[in-house]
């Protein structure tokens, strides 16, 4: 059966992800088309996400889909001290589709219990954020050819990185490697050594940033290595500069070798990077944006 | 001089026995024993063979429904249950985990939606014999001695 909201990434069995690639392929060949006229989708950002709340609208409209919402909950009835369940009520009884960012870890579950229309998990604090998955799952597709036996770096803060933890999980159907490489303090948590090791996927873990992880990858996967995650910034100042990508550091990289990264980045993919045809992330937030555009008509039951 | 017993035996109603020492007022609350009119004896801290030191329940003229002596589980996965009929073992009973816990025990996350809203808690169980249960909402993971009850 096709899940009815997207909570979590493991929503999603194989054949899921290969219907939503297959349709976000099609929606980068042609992404104006007229397959949400006279629906109305709701964005409801109880916490603010300029970048995922923008390419979600986008998606909408050039569907031609209508938008309702709010992009901080103290624009919304939240702030009256509203709860969850009756704005979510309220709210899908107005529109086609229910949208929704919220700090609360689980909420996103609760609201698609509640609701009687889909919902999509548009991050819920650290938990999930399962539509960056999916671009990133779409986005080595497109650049591999598959998603396949691929070896796959992963950099940075991989402690609290919500996009890698997911990533593993979405990437455990089809065979990967993984190379972990971040700070002590930020290390990949065992629960998802455990969840590898379950699996038969191999991986290994690197305090530095060698570069047998970036020879050997087919995606290296940068993501930030956050200031507020430090309890010591100390620590924080230490280890800030020590996971930077720069393009000389991809001079012996294999030839497929793409580099992602779920952005905003601030400095750990240095700006000499940009020019390297290697260089993937700008092309990989755009692709947000048909990969929505398929998980949206995916749950409404459009064609497309 | 016979064995002297250590608490006073039952006509009718519910034994619960070999309590872990720190699990027993847990047992209580489990139960909603605080509620009850029944007569009730609670030890604790007695000697055992098997355990070193227990802590037993008996509660007079009460018949709990299964589904509320399964939860004892959640704390005490291994204690002896009798129901006495007429000071006399009639049923001995196990207790089990059933594969979701709901309502009784709260999650550990302060950020679950669950601490924030008023509403249900619902726990899978993921694995019965360690007693390792998962949050429906956050995911979050949550082992036998990090249970909190409600």
């Amino acid at each position: 059966m096709k899940p009815k909201s997207l909570v979590n990434i493991g929503d999603y069995g194989r054949d899921d992800i290969f219907r939503i690639l297959e349709s976000a392929a099609r929606f980068k060949q042609e992404s104006d088309r007229d397959l949400l006229r006279g629906k109305v989708c709701a964005t409801l950002f109880f916490e603010p996400s300029t970048r995922t709340r923008l390419s979600f609208e986008t998606a909408v409209s050039r569907l031609s889909g209508r938008i309702i919402g709010f992009s901080d909950s103290a624009t919304s009835s939240a702030a009256k001290g509203e709860s969850l369940k009756d704005t979510i009520v309220m709210v899908s009884n107005y529109a086609d589709l229910i949208v929704m960012r919220h700090h609360l870890e689980g909420s996103a579950r609760y609201a698609s219990e509640i609701s009687t229309v889909p919902v999509i998990n548009a991050g819920d604090g650290s938990n999930q954020h399962p539509t960056q998955t999916m671009l990133d799952l779409f986005t080595i597709y497109e650049t591999q050819g598959s998603l396949e036996n691929l070896t796959i770096t992963v950099v940075g803060d991989l402690k609290y990185g919500r996009t890698v933890h997911s990533l593993i999980q979405g990437m455990s159907y089809f065979n990967p490697t993984f190379n972990f490489v971040a700070p002590e303090e930020l290390h990949i948590p065992d629960k998802y050594k455990l969840f590898c090791d379950k699996r038969n996927i191999p991986y290994r873990e690197f305090t530095d940033f060698a570069p047998e992880a970036i020879n050997s990858a087919d995606i290296l996967y940068m993501t930030r290595v956050q200031k507020e995650r430090f309890t010591d910034l100390m620590e924080y100042e230490k280890v800030k500069n020590v996971y930077i990508l720069r393009d000389r550091m991809l001079a012996n990289s294999k030839e497929n070798l793409k580099v992602l990264h779920p952005l905003p980045r601030v400095n750990e993919v240095n700006q000499d990077v940009d020019a390297n045809p290697k260089a993937y992330y700008f092309e990989q937030a755009k692709n947000g944006m048909y990969t929505r555009q398929a998980i949206i008509c995916d749950l409404m039951g459009v064609e497309s | 001089m016979g064995k002297e017993l250590q608490v006073a035996a039952l006509e009718n109603g519910t034994a619960i026995d070999h309590i872990p020492t720190a699990a027993v007022f847990k047992v209580v609350s489990l139960l909603k024993l605080q509620k009850l009119d029944n007569r009730i004896t609670i030890g604790n801290n007695l000697k055992s063979k098997k355990m070193g030191s227990k802590g037993i329940i008996k509660v007079s003229d009460k018949f709990f429904r299964e589904d509320e002596l399964n939860r004892i589980a959640l704390v005490a996965p291994n204690v002896n249950l009798n129901i006495i009929r007429d000071f006399e073992v009639a049923e001995k009973k196990k207790v089990v985990l059933p594969d979701e816990i709901v309502e009784i025990m709260k999650c550990n996350n302060p950020k679950c939606v669950t601490n924030n809203e008023p509403m249900k808690t619902r726990f899978h169980v993921i694995d019965k014999e360690k007693v390792e249960l998962q949050c429906h909402y956050c995911e979050l993971k949550i082992k036998k001695e990090e249970v909190e009850l409600k």
